[in-house]
């Protein structure tokens, strides 16, 4: 007989409802992603008393150290990187609950270390802590590590859930995505799996949904009848750095084109859904994605610009071309500038054109969503004298000054009739009074709650690839010189090839 | 008013008259908007809530300074009305103030803080002064930390929202009524309640896992330890309980300084038990302890870097652990209380009509 789970009656009502103890284990505990974003996620968590009632950290590593250096280790992290001073006091306890597991993520030893470690946590208490294991290692690690957690008998546990939160990137293109999904979903199920976008994170994506379902205004222009085309872009003014080990084997497409612009493009052109539960919301996403049509190699040049940034002028100084950043091989054919328009053909988008643009070393540093209506019909005013009357645009900015603005037209103080475009403009920071957490904040704690909205499905991760594996496929088979654009500026004249009649890209 | 100033840096504009209206105030605050716009459309004026605060003027400065600490928690356009015995006419004192540095490229936040002195006969009436200086269309907020009743009622015309601390009435009876009458005509924000959020929200977790849920209903009795002058919150606390456990507690007795009580639960008979810590020097909760008839008791108390919390089983064995957070502080309670302005707690209602049934 089924039995029914009881409510928890002193749970109404509180901000944060409870969450089930908890041991974490971060997989590359000493790596750079641990030490700036995970641990000071963590000691915030706890400083706001927002961990899990019982809490305890494992963290996994290579390098052979006593559990004392790793805390030593963990406290200088917090203590460089934390958003808050942290409290001594509470950082102190909070680190008193970890330990160390040394051992490479191939190694059987290791992982009877660790089930031993958890083992403990969960005799002291006296109960079952939930277990989630967080890969933050190289992608080639994480089928390794699953594969490892299932032959140690840690991916499931009586009593208690086991989650898997695996950063990004799944694969780098539709087959290795495939590969990865299925080795993970041999040892797990897909509810046990959360595939970080930290992008999904921030409270102004998440802000997106509040907008276009909280508010009755949109609903009713959101479609092909009213919108004349979408632009998102996500600009960078900063270069590559000493990054090029990463960035020249993913490029600007797979960097932030497959994940983080995808992810916006969907929750723009989602349909409501039913409920805000992971699978209602992801169900909703995953349509968008299916709808959009994935390019035959032929027509990626009419809908696919890449270039690179040449040398130029970035923040009054002189910088080096991308080809000449350091560790950048001379032939490079990596884009570090990408610019698509897609289509999303169903009945609520059909033919309007959604531009995506995203690039290094641009003008200036932003994200924004721009949607641009249609023309009013039929205009009864002289134009003569003014710049005259301009689409209306509604633009959502993520960064740097979170916001919403809409573009009005209206009259010139003086006799004559004459219109010009003024600005509508919100500014979320001076509406609300909180401090955004960081996204791995709230990340971390949906994957020890369970909830996956903000984490991409499996299906979502191989539908984005679906759509952009032509497009890299078409550049690599594509000899020569990619082309450039300078440094400092608003991206390539190439770009302009996919707009369509009438199209302007927005200035950077 | 010099002495009101506290970081002059950061005050953007200021304006003052003697003798003045609430007309006039409210055009001097359009204008030093207006100002604020033409000095550059970087300065953005936030927008959040109003906060009215009824001081006396003597401690006006100690209202500043609490508010002062409130950190992020500002309420975008602050009304204090300073009370002088025998004043008859007003006076005013607006500034806009910047908080944080801005940075290149980003917006300047600024507030809008305004003083206006005035005498005890202007209270009655308070609501006809300060009506045309709120932000319309903003939640607004009353806060009255020293007394004042006839000011708040007059406000309640155009207040949503009150802000009381039922720990500063020493009569626990008598701060219960006034938190009722006052939650029938607005949202209450009481601050003795936020002091008891982080025991709540600990016993709620404790409670949580499937194997532990069961023992609500075992719940056979209860110990709040508080501080001195936080009976209320004690009661509050075990309001809070009864009320989502369905407990109907009978009236409380003293005895030795503790405070007993007896309530029906579902499946049996819960002791409760108030015990003032005379060891604690700030207000609120010290510790709870809860007993289950199978056994099990589990403690909470203050301790370093959050609470300590320990679980004594029937079996004998004891489990210690540390439910991690930091501590408030009272400036911190403040701003809870601003922010929580902005939201509604369902669960306040209900525990504040249970504490004040078992007051005798």
């Amino acid at each position: 007989m089924a039995t029914v789970k009881q409510e928890n009656p002193l749970a109404e009502g509180l901000e944060r409802a409870p969450v089930h103890p908890t041991t974490l284990t971060i997989f590359g505990a000493t790596g750079d992603l641990a030490k700036r974003k995970l641990l000071p996620a963590l000691y915030n968590l706890a400083h706001e008393g927002a961990l899990p009632e019982r809490f305890n950290l494992i963290g996994v590593s290579r390098s052979e150290m006593p559990h004392d250096d790793y805390r030593q280790s963990a406290r200088e992290s917090i203590l460089e990187h934390s958003r808050r001073q942290p409290d001594e006091k509470v950082l102190d306890r909070l680190l008193d609950q970890v330990r160390y597991v040394a051992g490479t993520f191939d190694e059987d030893s290791m992982y009877e270390t660790l089930a031993q470690t958890a083992t403990e946590f969960d005799d002291e208490a006296g109960l079952a802590f939930n277990r989630a294991f967080y890969l933050s290692t190289a992608p080639e690690y994480f089928a390794v590590i699953v594969g490892k957690l299932g032959d140690h008998h840690l991916e499931k546990l009586e009593d208690a859930e086991v989650r898997v939160v695996i950063e990004k990137p799944i694969g780098t293109n539709l087959a290795e995505a495939r590969e990865l999904n299925k080795a993970v979903l041999r040892v797990l199920d897909e509810r046990q799996v959360f595939r970080i976008d930290h992008y999904l994170g921030k409270e102004t994506v998440q802000n997106m949904m509040a907008l276009r379902f909280a508010n009755g205004l949109f609903e009713p222009i959101w479609n092909r009848n009213f919108i004349d085309y979408v632009q998102i872009t996500a600009a960078e003014d900063l270069g590559i750095g000493t990054r090029a080990g990463y960035y020249d084997k993913s490029g600007a497409m797979r960097d932030l084109v497959q994940n983080h612009m995808l992810q916006l493009l969907t929750l723009l052109c989602m349909e409501p859904p039913v409920t805000f539960s992971a699978d209602d919301v992801r169900d909703e996403k995953v349509k968008v994605l299916h709808a959009i049509h994935p390019p035959t190699v032929e027509e990626v040049p009419d809908m696919a610009v890449r270039a690179q940034y040449g040398a130029g002028m970035a923040g009054g100084k002189d910088v080096p071309g991308y080809l000449e950043e350091q560790d950048v091989p001379p032939e490079s054919a990596t884009a570090s500038y990408a610019a698509l328009r897609l289509e999303v053909d169903n009945w609520r988008w059909a033919g309007v054109p959604i531009y995506l643009r995203t690039g290094k070393r641009l003008a200036r540093k932003f994200t924004e969503i721009a949607v641009t209506l249609k023309p009013v019909p039929h205009l009864a005013f002289d134009e003569q004298g003014s710049v005259g009357v301009q689409p209306n645009q509604l633009i959502m900015t993520m960064q740097p000054n979170e916001g919403v603005s809409l573009t009005l037209g209206a009259k010139i103080p003086g006799s004559r009739m004459r219109i010009r475009p003024v600005n509508m403009e919100f500014l979320y920071g001076t509406a609300f009074m909180s401090q955004s957490p960081e996204a791995y904040e709230r990340l971390i704690m949906d994957a020890m709650r369970g909830d996956a909205t903000l984490f991409t499905r499996d299906d979502e991760v191989e539908a984005q690839w679906r759509i952009i594996d032509p497009i890299l496929q078409a550049w690599e088979d594509t000899p020569g010189a990619v082309p450039q654009y300078p440094a400092g500026s608003s991206g390539p004249e190439e770009a302009n090839v996919l707009l369509a009649n009438g199209h302007k890209w927005r200035t950077i | 008013m010099a002495d009101d100033l506290r970081d002059v840096s950061w005050l953007q504009g200021v304006w003052s008259e003697q003798d003045t209206t609430p007309a006039a105030i409210a055009n001097a605050l359009q204008e030093l908007l207006k100002q604020r716009h033409a000095e550059g459309q970087a300065y953005a004026p936030a927008r959040v809530l109003n906060l009215v605060v009824i001081a006396d003027r003597e401690w006006r400065g100690e209202i500043y300074n609490r508010l002062e600490r409130v950190g992020r928690f500002h309420p975008s356009r602050l009304i204090l009305c300073a009370v002088e015995p025998g004043r008859t006419t007003l006076d005013a004192w607006a500034t806009t103030r910047i908080d944080v540095e801005p940075k290149p490229g980003e917006p300047a936040l600024y507030h809008e803080e305004l003083v206006v002195e005035m005498g005890e006969h202007h209270l009655p009436k308070l609501d006809a002064i300060v009506d045309p200086l709120v932000v319309s269309d903003l939640a607004t907020v009353v806060w009255s930390p020293h007394g004042h009743s006839q000011a708040v009622d007059s406000l309640m015309r155009i207040a949503q929202v009150v802000l009381i601390d039922s720990e500063e009435e020493p009569d626990p009876r008598a701060a219960a009524a006034r938190a009722r009458g006052l939650a029938g005509e607005a949202y209450v924000v009481d601050l003795a309640w936020l002091r008891s959020t982080p025991w709540r929200e600990r016993v709620a977790a404790t409670f949580d896992p499937a194997r532990w849920r069961e023992e609500l209903h075992r719940i056979s009795a209860v110990t709040v330890r508080h501080g001195p002058d936080s009976v209320i919150t004690g009661l509050l606390f075990i309001g809070w309980l009864a009320s989502r456990l369905g407990w109907q507690p009978g009236e409380i007795i003293g005895q030795n300084g503790a405070l007993f009580a007896r309530a029906k639960g579902r499946r049996q008979d819960v002791q409760l038990r108030l015990d003032p810590d005379p060891t604690m020097s700030t207000p609120g909760l010290a510790g709870v302890t809860i007993d289950t008839a199978s056994g099990v008791e589990i403690a909470l108390n203050r301790g370093a870097g959050g609470l300590t919390a320990e679980r004594c089983s029937r079996d004998g064995s004891t489990s210690t652990w540390t439910v991690l957070g930091a501590s408030r502080g009272e400036a911190g309670i403040l701003g809870e209380g601003i922010r929580q302005a902005l939201l509604r707690d369902p669960t306040y209602g209900p525990s504040l009509a249970v504490a004040e049934g078992m007051l005798p």
